[in-house]
């Protein structure tokens, strides 16, 4: 956000508002370690009291009372629905039960591909990252997957991932389908410290919804290596509420592990 | 059936099918036999230099640590780790220099806390190979080929991206939809540890809250390791032996050590040791500070017990058991 130090609230808040409204009540979703995990939380004891969080470590339906630091300790299955395994919410996953998969990511394209493997070449990295984790499976089963990337940037999207670690369009329309993945899924909306993405229906390269309060429209051109779909007609992202805000810093992080202090 | 792409990731811990049946029945015994060891007997009897190792849990959850440290303790060398998120206990064996190969679904980090500084050191100095790349669930499903006794199993992710391309995997068109599919490989890891609740003396297993992917693991090692926080009866197995995810004849060896997850969580009992995991974040951001923490975690002292004395002893076990309850706040002391 340009004008930061004017606003209420900062980044990563905003962030987790934003990731939480794109959420919807009586629907499931595979969350990521996070800010994925932050907004689902906050989805969950605002508008979405019934929405399914799934973890990939086995948790099902937790009700979530503060932040977890990881997708595999007690908070993901506490007062939940049942504590399983991976094999169990995977195959779930993959037969088609998860309607969104929330994940974050280092770098990304146009077509919505994330890298979280390497910076660099494979085998002689500059930087190592950790890998895919259960990203390339959630992005491959979810009906439709949710990327947060807080630091957009020309570093950030890019023209061409260095690693390609996890599924978004790949090349272009049909190229899921054509590798194997299943059909009808995909990248369905990208957000970021500027704006809210979502994906051109025709050549599946990424499109503007709306830009966030206080940014211009040349803060997200310029922020990306690559040309973004800027439709005629686009919106101003909403804000959280004080609500929102005292539910973040109070109930689900108060630390500040997360969206900081 | 007719093969599409082959990655190019090495092949780790397969074994032929048949092969591994032969093994089975000649190693391991269907008979109720006590298996209790300790920690030393067990590394030094079951770890050999160059085995392709894996640990239960997930992350920082419910992980063999005191097997990890005895295994730093006795100098293992040229290990490969399967990690299947490994992280913490990934960390330090690569850290210390007893793990040089990966094979990455998630390595090298720790969650929330941040990147490791250890790890990716020797990762990126070339220290240490990342032998391929796969996804949580195709680790898992690796696991699951191997406990279902098959070459391999398919499924519908890593297509199409460069985590397929560099993992051990092939794409074939399926016989029956047409549609290309991806066939992970099965793995038998050489040696695998498992923390568990409670278990009997025979290995008869009880892991409360989530399995991850230890039903699997368990199943297809070639020797299994079982910790465990306490040893009950086999009795209380009986009773309610739908409780049993892990049976006595997978079983190789038990190790009783309670908070034997420690600086790691252990579900329903003990939280993260999140000053602990803090300490080691700092201090191995160099070569140097990694052995001044072998020297004094591990190498000094002899057995877990004295390990957690020097990591706050009853007081801090305390806490963390008050911490898992929700009864006692959250600290980060990772966090900048």
């Amino acid at each position: 956000m340009s004008n930061n130090e004017t606003k209420k609230y900062n980044m990563r808040e905003f962030l987790a508002f934003t990731g939480a409204s794109v959420l919807e009540d009586g629907k499931c979703v595979f969350v990521g370690t996070g800010l994925p995990m932050i907004a689902g939380i906050l989805a969950q004891k605002t508008h979405a009291p019934h929405l399914l969080i799934i973890f990939e470590a086995g948790g099902v339906g937790p009700i979530l009372t503060e932040l977890p630091i990881s997708v595999g300790q007690e908070l993901t299955f506490h007062k939940g629905i049942t504590a399983t395994s991976m094999h169990d919410v995977m195959s779930s996953c993959q037969a088609g039960f998860v309607d969104y998969g929330f994940l974050g990511g280092a770098q990304m394209d146009m077509y919505g591909n994330i890298n979280t493997t390497c910076i660099g070449d494979h085998d002689h990295p500059k930087t190592r990252l950790p890998g895919s984790g259960g990203a390339n499976d959630i992005a491959s089963f979810a009906h439709k997957t949710i990327l947060i990337i807080g630091g957009q940037s020309k570093r950030t999207f890019v023209n061409k991932v260095d690693f390609l670690t996890t599924p978004g369009y790949l090349d272009g329309p049909g190229a899921r389908e054509k590798a194997g993945l299943p059909q009808g899924t995909g990248p369905h909306r990208v957000i970021t410290q500027l704006a809210i993405f979502g994906f051109d229906d025709k050549t599946k390269r990424l499109k503007l919804i709306s830009i966030h309060p206080g940014v211009t429209l040349e803060e997200v051109k310029d922020n990306c290596s690559f040309d973004i779909i800027i439709p005629e007609k686009y919106g101003i992202s909403a804000e959280p509420t004080d609500k929102d805000l005292d539910i973040l810093r109070t109930q689900i992080d108060p630390t500040g592990m997360m969206i900081g202090k | 059936m007719e093969i599409l792409h082959e990655g190019k990731g090495e092949l780790i811990g397969w074994h032929d099918p048949d092969e591994n049946r032969e093994y089975v029945l000649k190693n391991k015994s269907r008979e109720l036999k006590d298996k209790t060891m300790t920690a030393k007997e067990v590394v030094t009897k079951f770890v050999k230099d160059g085995n392709f190792i894996a640990s239960g849990g997930f992350g920082h959850i419910r992980v063999s640590m005191n097997i990890i440290y005895e295994i730093i303790r006795q100098k293992k060398r040229n290990l490969v780790m399967a990690g299947k998120t490994a992280v913490h206990d990934l960390d330090l064996l690569v850290g210390t220099g007893c793990v040089n190969k990966v094979e990455v679904a998630y390595s090298f980090g720790h969650e929330l806390r941040g990147l490791s500084p250890a790890s990716r050191r020797m990762v990126e100095s070339g220290k240490c190979k990342v032998s391929g790349e796969i996804s949580n669930s195709g680790y898992q499903w690796r696991f699951l080929a191997g406990m279902m006794g098959l070459p391999f199993i398919p499924s519908r992710n890593l297509l199409g991206t460069d985590t397929g391309k560099y993992s051990s995997c092939k794409v074939v068109k399926d016989p029956f939809s047409g549609k290309p599919i991806n066939l992970i490989p099965a793995a038998y890891p050489d040696v695998a540890f498992i923390h568990v609740h409670r278990c009997d003396n025979y290995g008869n297993c009880q892991i409360d809250g989530i399995l991850v992917e230890d039903f699997e693991l368990a199943r297809c090692a070639r020797k299994l390791i079982i910790t465990t926080e306490e040893i009950i009866d086999n009795d209380e197995i009986r009773r309610e032996p739908w409780r049993t995810t892990i049976p006595f004849y997978v079983v190789d060896a038990v190790v009783e050590q309670p908070f034997g997850s420690h600086p790691c969580e252990m579900h329903g009992m003990y939280f993260f040791d999140e000053e602990h995991i803090a300490e080691w974040l700092d201090i191995s951001r160099t070569d140097e500070g990694v052995q001044k923490y072998a020297e004094k975690y591990i190498d000094s002292v002899n057995e877990f017990d004295d390990y957690l004395e020097l990591c706050g002893g009853i007081k801090k076990l305390n806490f963390l058991k008050r911490r898992e309850a929700l009864r006692a706040p959250l600290i980060t002391p990772w966090r900048k």
